[in-house]
This record gives C-alpha cells, sequence and structure tokens, in this order.
C-alpha cells in the first residue's frame, strides 16, 4: 500500500510560500525563546543592576516557587485537566511544615532530624489535597475545575483554622540558613567555602554562587522533566490527554493515573511551600495566593494546549522565566509591581494566539 | 474448516428492545466476512457482544471451537479478538510507534536502575509490521495529526496485527475516506486474509463488501435473515434483504 504523507501544518505553511508564511513558521516554534531573548536584552539595556550574576541569582531564587507549581501544572494540563489549588496547597504544606518542626523542636529532638522529619511529614500531608482532587476527578466525574477551585477554598480554610490568625514561623537556624544560603562562596584572592559564608570582613567582595533552594528545585525539576518525557507513567499522561478513549480502549489505567497526576500536582505545590518555609522562616496560608496565575500562565506560554496532549517541561521553564524576567525587569526599572500582572495577562493571550496562527510540528 | 470465532444464538435486549436476537456467525481462518444492514439492524451490539463491550443476554461465543466467557474488552483482547472502532482510538498527539504500543510499551533499563521508554525499538517495531503489511508511511516519527485518514486506517489495523490478532473486526473502515484511500484500505484487507486471519467487515458500502468479502450476513431488526456466498449472489438480491423487500427463509 503506497501512501504518501500529507504535510503537517507547519509544512503546509512554509510550502504555501511568501516570507510571511515561511516567517510565521519558523517563530511558531521558536517565538517564545525568541521572546524571552529579547525580553533580557531589553532589561540588561534598561534596568541598571539586571545585567549580573548576582541579579540572574535573585531572579531564580523568587522563582522557586513559580517553577515548581508550574511543572505540577503542566502534568495536569498534559492530561487535559487543570489544577487550581496549587497557590493555597503551597501555603497549606508551608504551614504544615512549620508547624511539624515546632512540635517536633518542642519534644526535644536534634535539629537535623525535626527538619527531614518535617519535610517528610509535609509532603506526606501535602498529598492529601491531591488525593482527593483525583479521586473527585477520575471516579466521581467531577470536572477538574470545580474540583480543584473547591479545593482551593477547603485549603484556604484548613490553613486558617490551623494558624489561627497568627503566621506559623520558626525553623531551626541551621535550616533557615540553609534556605537562604549559597553553595559555593568565593573570596577573589582568598579562600572559597561550600555553604558557609566566610568570615570577612563587612564591604568585602565575596562571590556568592548556587542558591540552595535553586539548586535543588533544579534537580526536582529535572527528574520529573525525565518522568514526563522518558517514563511510562508520561507517556501514558499523553495519551490520556491525546485521546481518553484510546488511552482506555489500549487498557491504560486511566483513573489511576488521573488521581497519580493531581497527587504530584499537590506534591510539587508541596514542595513549593516547603521551599517558602526555607526561605522565609515562616508559613503563612496565602503564600501562593498570587502564584496561580503565574503558573498557569507559565504553562500555557510555554504551549501546551488547555485541551491536553502536549506540552514539556522544558518550554514551560521557558514561559516561567519569561514571567520571572518580567517581573523582575520591572522591579528594578522601578515600575509598580501591579504592573506585572497586566502584562503577564497580555503575553498569555498573545500565546494563544501565536498558537493559533503560528502552527507547528511538535508533541 | 471450523469456525475461528462463532457466535451460536446470541441475544442482547436492553429493556424492552431486543437489539440481537438470536444470531449465529462465524468466521474462518484467512477468510472475509462482511455483516451487513440498515440503521439500527443491530450490527454495532453484536459486534460489542464480540468484542467484550457488552455481555450477551443468551447465547454462547466459541473461540477455536471451545467455549469463551468474554466479559470485558480485556477478555477479547486476550483471546486474540482485536476491534477496530470508527474512530480508530489512536492518539493523534503521538506518533506511531507510540500508538501500536500504546498501554503495553517498551521498556529499557537505564544505568541499571530504572526503566526508560524505548522510543527505538518501538519505532523500529512497527517499521516491522508496516512493511509486513506492505504500508509506507513516510516518516514514523511524525504525529498520528499530519497522517491521511487512510494512513490512520493502516496504523490503527498495524497496532491489531502486532499485538497477534486472529480475528479482526472492522466497524465501517472506509466511511470516512476519500476513493484512493478506500481502495488501499481494501487491498490491506486482502494482505490480512492471505495471512490468515478471520476479519469480521461491517459496512454499508456494498461495493466494499463484493470487493474484499468471502461470506456475508445481513441483518434487520436485530435477525440475521439471511447468509451468502459473495459467489453465490448479487448486489441486487443482498440490497433486497437489507430493505426487506424479499422473503428470505431465516437460517438459524
Amino acid at each position: 500500500m503506497e501512501t504518501t504523507a500529507r504535510p503537517g501544518p507547519s509544512e503546509k505553511a512554509a510550502a504555501a510560500g511568501g516570507f510571511g508564511r515561511g516567517l510565521a513558521s519558523f517563530l511558531g516554534g521558536r517565538w517564545v525563546i525568541i521572546f524571552l531573548v529579547l525580553e533580557t536584552v531589553y532589561f540588561c539595556l534598561k534596568a541598571p543592576g539586571f545585567a549580573n550574576l548576582n541579579s540572574a541569582q535573585i531572579l531564580l531564587f523568587y522563582g522557586t516557587q513559580v517553577f515548581l507549581l508550574a511543572v505540577g501544572e503542566l502534568f495536569v494540563v498534559v492530561t487535559g485537566g487543570i489544577d487550581l489549588s496549587v497557590g493555597y496547597i503551597l501555603g497549606f504544606a508551608s504551614i504544615i511544615f512549620i508547624k511539624l518542626v515546632g512540635w517536633l523542636s518542642a519534644a526535644g529532638m536534634a535539629p537535623l532530624l525535626v527538619t527531614l522529619l518535617g519535610v517528610a511529614g509535609a509532603l506526606l500531608v501535602g498529598l492529601i489535597p491531591g488525593l482527593i482532587n483525583g479521586a473527585l476527578v477520575a471516579y466521581l466525574n467531577v470536572p477538574p475545575f470545580i474540583a480543584t477551585f473547591s479545593m482551593l477554598g477547603v485549603c484556604h480554610g484548613v490553613s486558617e483554622l490551623i494558624i489561627n490568625g497568627v503566621y506559623a514561623m520558626g525553623l531551626p537556624q541551621f535550616a533557615a540558613n540553609f534556605g537562604s544560603g549559597r553553595l559555593l562562596y568565593v573570596v577573589p584572592g582568598g579562600p572559597t567555602s561550600l555553604f558557609n559564608r566566610p568570615n570577612v570582613e563587612r564591604g568585602a567582595t565575596v562571590f556568592q554562587i548556587g542558591p540552595n533552594i535553586v539548586l535543588a528545585a533544579i534537580v526536582v525539576i529535572a527528574i520529573f522533566a525525565f518522568v514526563l518525557s522518558r517514563s511510562k507513567f508520561g507517556r501514558h499522561l499523553y495519551a490520556i490527554g491525546g485521546n481518553v478513549d484510546a488511552a482506555l480502549r489500549s487498557g491504560i489505567p486511566v483513573k489511576r493515573r488521573l488521581v497519580q497526576v493531581y497527587a504530584l500536582s499537590s506534591f510539587l505545590a508541596s514542595l513549593a511551600g516547603i521551599a517558602y518555609a526555607f526561605m522565609y522562616v515562616s508559613g503563612k496560608p496565602d503564600a501562593g495566593a498570587s502564584l496561580l496565575l503565574d503558573s498557569i500562565a507559565a504553562v500555557m506560554i510555554g504551549g501546551a494546549s488547555m485541551f491536553g496532549g502536549s506540552g514539556t517541561v522544558i518550554r514551560t521553564m521557558v514561559g516561567a522565566l519569561i514571567i520571572a524576567v518580567l517581573e523582575q525587569g520591572l522591579r528594578m526599572s522601578g515600575t509598580p509591581t501591579f504592573n506585572t500582572y497586566i502584562l503577564v495577562g497580555a503575553i498569555l493571550v498573545l500565546a494563544v494566539i501565536m498558537e493559533r496562527y503560528m502552527p507547528q510540528t511538535r508533541k | 474448516m471450523e469456525y475461528l470465532l462463532e457466535t451460536k444464538d446470541i441475544t442482547k435486549r436492553f429493556g424492552g428492545l431486543t437489539a440481537v436476537d438470536k444470531v449465529s456467525i462465524g468466521v474462518r481462518q484467512g477468510e472475509v466476512l462482511a455483516v451487513l444492514g440498515d440503521n439500527g439492524a443491530g450490527k454495532s451490539t453484536l459486534i460489542k457482544m464480540i468484542s467484550g463491550v457488552y455481555r450477551p443476554d443468551e447465547g454462547e461465543i466459541f473461540i477455536g471451537g471451545k467455549k469463551a466467557d468474554i466479559s470485558s474488552p480485556m477478555d477479547a483482547l486476550a483471546a486474540g479478538i482485536e476491534t477496530i472502532y470508527q474512530d480508530l482510538a489512536l492518539a493523534e498527539n503521538l506518533d506511531v510507534g507510540a500508538n501500536i504500543f500504546l498501554g503495553r510499551e517498551r521498556m529499557k533499563r537505564r544505568l541499571g536502575l530504572f526503566h526508560v521508554l524505548d522510543d527505538a525499538a518501538m519505532g523500529s517495531e512497527a517499521k516491522k509490521v508496516l512493511d509486513r503489511l506492505d504500508i509506507h508511511i513516510p516518516s514514523l516519527r511524525s504525529t498520528i495529526r499530519t497522517l491521511s485518514g487512510g494512513q490512520r486506517q493502516a496504523v490503527a489495523i498495524s497496532r491489531s496485527i502486532y499485538w497477534d490478532a486472529k480475528v479482526l473486526i472492522m466497524d465501517e473502515p472506509t466511511a470516512a475516506l476519500g476513493i484512493a484511500e478506500q481502495r488501499k484500505v481494501l487491498s490491506l484487507v486482502k494482505t490480512l486474509k492471505d495471512q490468515g486471519i478471520g476479519v469480521i467487515i461491517i459496512s454499508h458500502q456494498m461495493y466494499d463488501v463484493f470487493e474484499v468479502a468471502d461470506r456475508l450476513a445481513v441483518m434487520r431488526r436485530g435477525v440475521k435473515v439471511g447468509e451468502r456466498l459473495v459467489s453465490e449472489t448479487t448486489p441486487d438480491e443482498v440490497v433486497g434483504l437489507i430493505v426487506g423487500a424479499e422473503t428470505v427463509g431465516k437460517k438459524r
């Protein structure tokens, strides 16, 4: 049987000829990265102090929560769902972590053990909202929007009940140091040290490289990027988002996968909450409230379809960086931060329009 | 020759409606059986009982001469009965290899620690089965979305064959295709037949039936109203059976 390929969308665009079509096709797959580069160059020129190593590290440091949330959100979006509860799961987990650490410390345990048990406990408790979201979506056919929107409210309420009006605060000193510390400290012409800032005079130059929290987040994100693109689990998620009937008929355990994917999103939101507690030595219900827009926008700007079946972790991270650069660039050029919300919204719409009119061939 | 797959007096009722009433059909190895009938004649219900979607209220199904208990689509697949529905059930966002191995992915070990998808192996296995059926698809790495209707049908068929289908059920395989692609799919059905697979085709298209089928069974209002060897009948007679213009003795 001889068959010829029907040209893919981008091939069609290219074959249609003309500079405009060719340009559209070229931009289709690459506009996100081009946008990020142009934006970065713009702020390097416009915002004093933007173009240096420390500024870049601070940008990543404050972006940590959005990076983690966006990865979890991407997993859910690949299946064709959405998770609106991640921001408040973040806050919930930050409180659970600080509270657990407080109780265990009061019980007289060693700081390191307290911190490790606190992380483990907060991650376990943080799975609960996701498991409930997943069960509602998979077994009771509640639309993801409704299930996770309700969970947003529940997590907010439960968090407020736990703290009872007072923000949760306090961590062992070493944990707080780790949270705001860097991997490497280099004194020009002097000693190099790991994790601990060397004792040098105030005002002396110390190069501080690799915020611990950012490095930890990069490891986590790399693992999940691998899971999505190279594991059987990841392949099943794309299949569910691409054609749920096909997934069902091929014997993929669709319901179980859905529960797992909402639990995974909840897990990453909890990690983001724990990272928040490490960074700010506190936990509060609305710690991640404003991050939902950013994390969904990162996924969308990264080119994932809201109908499921597409998107990659790398492209999502480019989307998240576009937002992080924008926020820091505006802040450093002295523009009020609420402008960021407007611009993020605008870029999000731009992303959807680009997706529609500049098609591309990719997974 | 004995039937590869046979139904004996299977019946399915939905409330007061008898969708399929004591129907007996069978398909042999290397044979194409066409099931014809007007809309609502019970063809789809019959097929869904064979493929495990519905459970018959009465009657029995035999596979290779042995009574089979098919209570779910997985049971049917395990027994070598593959069904290709009109919508093909392909994930359009994935490539050919990923679709053929969907739900049964080929893995390889990395660093002795964890398993990763072996896309290279799945791609080359996909190529093998496509070659066996003489199907040419320019790039196996392109997604199903970029393929034509006939190519998609070919991928769906390849998937069934790869997983050792003994009986392949095809629901209106040519319905959504252009003329040229219809012919390709029909020639593919002949290839399957030559390889010893029993094929059941549900079709409205008289041309398809006379082109590829060996036998045909006609259903009307849930009942099998006739069965003919294609070589011994004419399109006119078959149309008569479908619409009920001729009186024909029921064969049970």
